[in-house]
């Protein structure tokens, strides 16, 4: 038999070392390193030059100073004899205000506003979209702006301001609102509230476990409202109702005492609000409407009633689809208060400036808003995502 | 059997009746639509009483009250305020817009150089239609036009310096005009450097990967104002010393670097939503990586996600506005300026009436480009929903 001349160690074709996709990446890679590292070593030498040259420190030293400016919203202690870093943790504290605050009232008007687009009702449902058409397209520096110079400065003067019920006045300094002062045993109240919420949530779960054994429901609702609502009354009575109101005063030039909530605050929450909730509304309109249709057909097959099947079908699957988009908006909401310096509310951003101004430590400031932005951001992210988890769909 | 007895059969179809009340017709369609259950009857109502309240307000208020005449403050003034008009007036103040218009529009641009600005916004309007219209053919020759071509001749129109037009400084700029320069110089930057750091962030090249996701994250973590900010202080520091930046272009540079980091999520959002067999496909024809992204990719993603980078452009133009608070005027810039700056027309309403005015431009623009991106998701929709 002839023997076959078989090739032992056919090795596979090589392509040339240039096709060579690894090399070819690991040469751009490089390349992008190299390009990066001589980039960032001209702007660091050219900044050193140029502070050098305008006698600027570098370091975060000049925090310590003093800082010799007011700030007219402080929610923690503060005056110009204090540090420039206590005035941006002011700075810091108003920015999580207005953004706290617009959040809340973004999200309440949004989901009203939302659920009009959809509703049978057409009056509502055109209102909705007008609000949302008209708010979604007006940049929200003008609506700010237009609150502040338009509207607000126009209140009357102190003289003049509008006596609202509750002791409450609206002038063009703001809005003064008598301020509640608690007296001794006032933790009473505070115990009872956590009482009232620590008992809800076990009488929430038991009837949950409940239902889910013997099929029998529990009116959960009015029970957790009655307990949250109770239980601090309960402990103000105990504790011998300790609180009073601090009244504003009508003086001859101002007016004292109570809670002072200044135009500046008040244009920033507006138009913050308003702007964030028409792209809110449109998030859960989308939400809503991304439930398909057989999960309402067979919550009504089931018997459930509109609002039950509203509550118990349709919303906890809409809020999976809406949370993500939220979760941006929030931040979104968070990142426009830096708008608060185009009318002079002390934000981080605004209070930065100042300080900026003063010292000449643009990069340090600039390290600041970042650092704080992006932890504000992260943390958002952070509980958002943590929401989003829980309310994942549960896959068997 | 019973035999049925078929000696009257009906030759013509009865007449077509009217549909019943309770089911066509407006009482039916308010029945159905405004009072169906009494809830719904209560919210109609409330509705009702509120747009009766707000809506005669409101229009007083732009048409019927407002001011249309006029040379100063004095014709917006009550007479308590040593105007004319009665105490308790309150309406538009429209002759301080008209009498400012031309500074809303362009600024402080030379009077007689204005013509340069007008004739680039026709330019730029004649190529824009017919790229906007589907039905117009050469759209390859009109986007290179567009997007080659006339940023060269608006540069040498705006700027001049050359062929004997006369320089401008950008810092006479202003108004309108310059937030249509940071709108279309955003837009047309943000897209194709989008496109690169979306591509970027779903690299395989570990460093091009984690260098995109740091500039991505970094940008979109904090507010426009500190990019503008960073822009406006820091590059100065970042250049040799004695190279001057325009302040303009700084404030270009902030804008599409913000814009270019969203629009990089927008996209990756298209890219992920191509099906792997896509990219597979592409492999197996032999395409390498920008001729698999540029001819097959990309072309399906951009479609899928049009939406979002109109979304993206909305939003940058509203962006532009923040400019104002590094002391720059664009449209917003100007009117606060005229408002606050301006004692000829310093009345209780003009601030009102300048930003009722303001908005209004603004609106058009956004919801002009909001409906067309309805028009196109429309137009391009395949029928390929997943």
């Amino acid at each position: 038999m002839a023997t076959q001349d078989v090739t032992e160690d056919v090795s596979p074709g090589r392509a040339s070392f240039l096709y060579d996709p690894r090399i070819r990446s690991l040469f751009v890679q490089i390349v992008v390193v190299l390009l990066l590292i001589l980039g960032v070593w001209w702007i660091v030498d050219n900044t050193l030059e140029n502070l050098r040259r305008s006698n600027i420190s570098t370091g975060f030293d000049f925090l310590k100073g003093r800082s010799g400016f007011d700030i007219s919203d402080q929610l923690i202690a503060y005056s110009s004899n204090s540090t420039y870093g206590r005035a941006l943790v002011v700075g810091i504290a108003n920015t999580l205000m207005v953004a706290v605050t617009g959040i809340i009232a973004a999200t309440i008007i949004g989901f009203l506003v939302g659920i009009g687009r959809l509703s049978n009702n057409w009056l509502i449902r055109k209102i909705a979209t007008v609000y949302v058409e008209i708010f979604r397209n007006i940049p929200p520096l003008l609506v700010i702006l237009f609150w502040y110079q338009g509207v607000l400065a126009l209140l009357p003067n102190v003289r003049g301001s509008y006596v609202l019920p509750f002791g409450s006045y609206l002038n063009s300094r703001g809005f003064y609102l008598p301020s509640p002062v608690w007296g001794e045993g006032a933790w009473l109240v505070l115990a009872g509230l956590a009482i009232g919420v620590a008992l809800s949530y076990f009488v929430a779960r038991r009837a949950k476990a409940r239902q889910a054994a013997t099929g029998q429901q529990f009116p959960v609702f009015l029970t957790s409202v009655a307990l949250i609502l109770g239980m601090p009354l309960l402990g103000f009575f105990l504790a011998g109702m300790p609180l009073t109101f601090d009244l504003p005063q009508k003086g001859a030039f101002n007016l004292n005492g109570g809670l002072n909530i200044k135009p500046e605050f008040l244009s920033l929450f507006l138009a913050l609000s308003f702007y964030t909730a028409s792209f809110i509304a449109e998030i859960v309109r989308a939400g809503i409407l991304g439930v398909s249709r057989g999960q309402t057909e067979a919550a009504a097959a089931l018997g459930l009633s509109s609002s039950q099947s509203l509550r118990m079908v349709v919303i906890p699957q809409a809020m999976r689809i809406v949370i993500p988009p939220l979760t941006s908006q929030y931040l979104n909401l968070t990142k426009n208060s830096s708008l608060a310096v185009a009318i002079g509310y002390p934000d981080l951003y605004a209070v930065g400036g100042t300080i900026l101004n003063q010292t000449g430590q643009a990069i340090e400031v600039v390290v600041v808003f970042m650092v704080v932005y992006l932890t504000i951001s992260l943390l958002t992210s952070l509980l958002m995502n943590w929401f989003n988890a829980k309310m994942a769909l549960n896959e068997r | 059997m019973q035999e049925h007895d078929l000696s009257w059969v009906r030759t013509e179809m009865t007449l077509a009746q009217r549909a019943p009340s309770r089911e066509a017709g407006a009482f039916a369609w308010g029945r159905k639509n405004l009072f169906a259950t009494p809830l719904n009857s209560l919210m109609t109502a409330i509705a009702i009483v509120a747009v009766a309240w707000f809506l005669p307000k409101i229009l007083s208020w732009v048409l019927f009250d407002a001011v249309w005449t006029g040379a100063d403050r004095t014709a917006c003034l009550t007479t308590a305020q040593g105007g004319e008009l009665p105490v308790g007036w309150s309406g538009a103040c429209w002759p301080f817009v008209s009498s400012r218009f031309g500074y809303f529009m362009f600024g402080r641009y030379p009077l007689d150089e204005r013509w340069r600005v007008i004739l680039t916004g026709v330019i730029f309007i004649a190529l824009l239609v017919p790229l906007l219209i589907p039905r117009v053919p050469y759209k390859g020759l009109n986007a290179v036009l567009i997007f080659g071509v006339f940023p060269v001749v608006a540069f040498i129109l705006l700027l001049g310096g050359v062929f004997g037009l006369q320089h401008v400084e950008t810092s006479l700029w202003g108004g309108l005009m310059v937030t249509l320069v940071l709108s279309y110089v955003g837009i047309a930057v943000s897209l194709p450097l989008g496109i690169l750091l979306a591509l970027g962030r779903r690299s395989r090249m570990p460093v091009v990967k984690l260098l995109s996701v740091i500039f991505i994250e970094t940008v979109r973590g904090v507010p426009l104002v500190t990019v503008l900010f960073m822009a406006a202080f820091m590059l100065p520091l970042f250049v040799p010393p004695g190279v001057t930046f325009d302040k303009l272009l700084r404030a270009l540079i902030g804008v599409a670097l913000f814009a270019s980091a969203y629009m990089a999520e927008v996209i990756r959002g298209g890219l992920q939503a191509i099906p792997r067999g896509q990219y597979e496909g592409a492999d197996s024809l032999g395409l390498g990586y920008w001729q698999k992204m540029g001819l097959i990719v990309m072309p399906q993603a951009l479609k899928l996600v049009i939406p979002g980078i109109v979304n993206s452009f909305i939003s940058l133009f509203k962006d532009t506005t923040l400019v104002l608070i590094i002391s720059m005027f664009d449209l917003l810039g100007t009117v606060k300026q005229s408002i606050s700056g301006d004692p000829t027309w310093a009345t209780p309403q003009t601030a009102k009436t300048g930003y009722v005015f303001a908005a209004l431009i603004f609106w058009i623009f956004c919801f002009g480009m909001s409906r067309y991106s309805m028009f196109m998701e429309r137009r391009l929709d395949t029928g390929h929903r997943r």
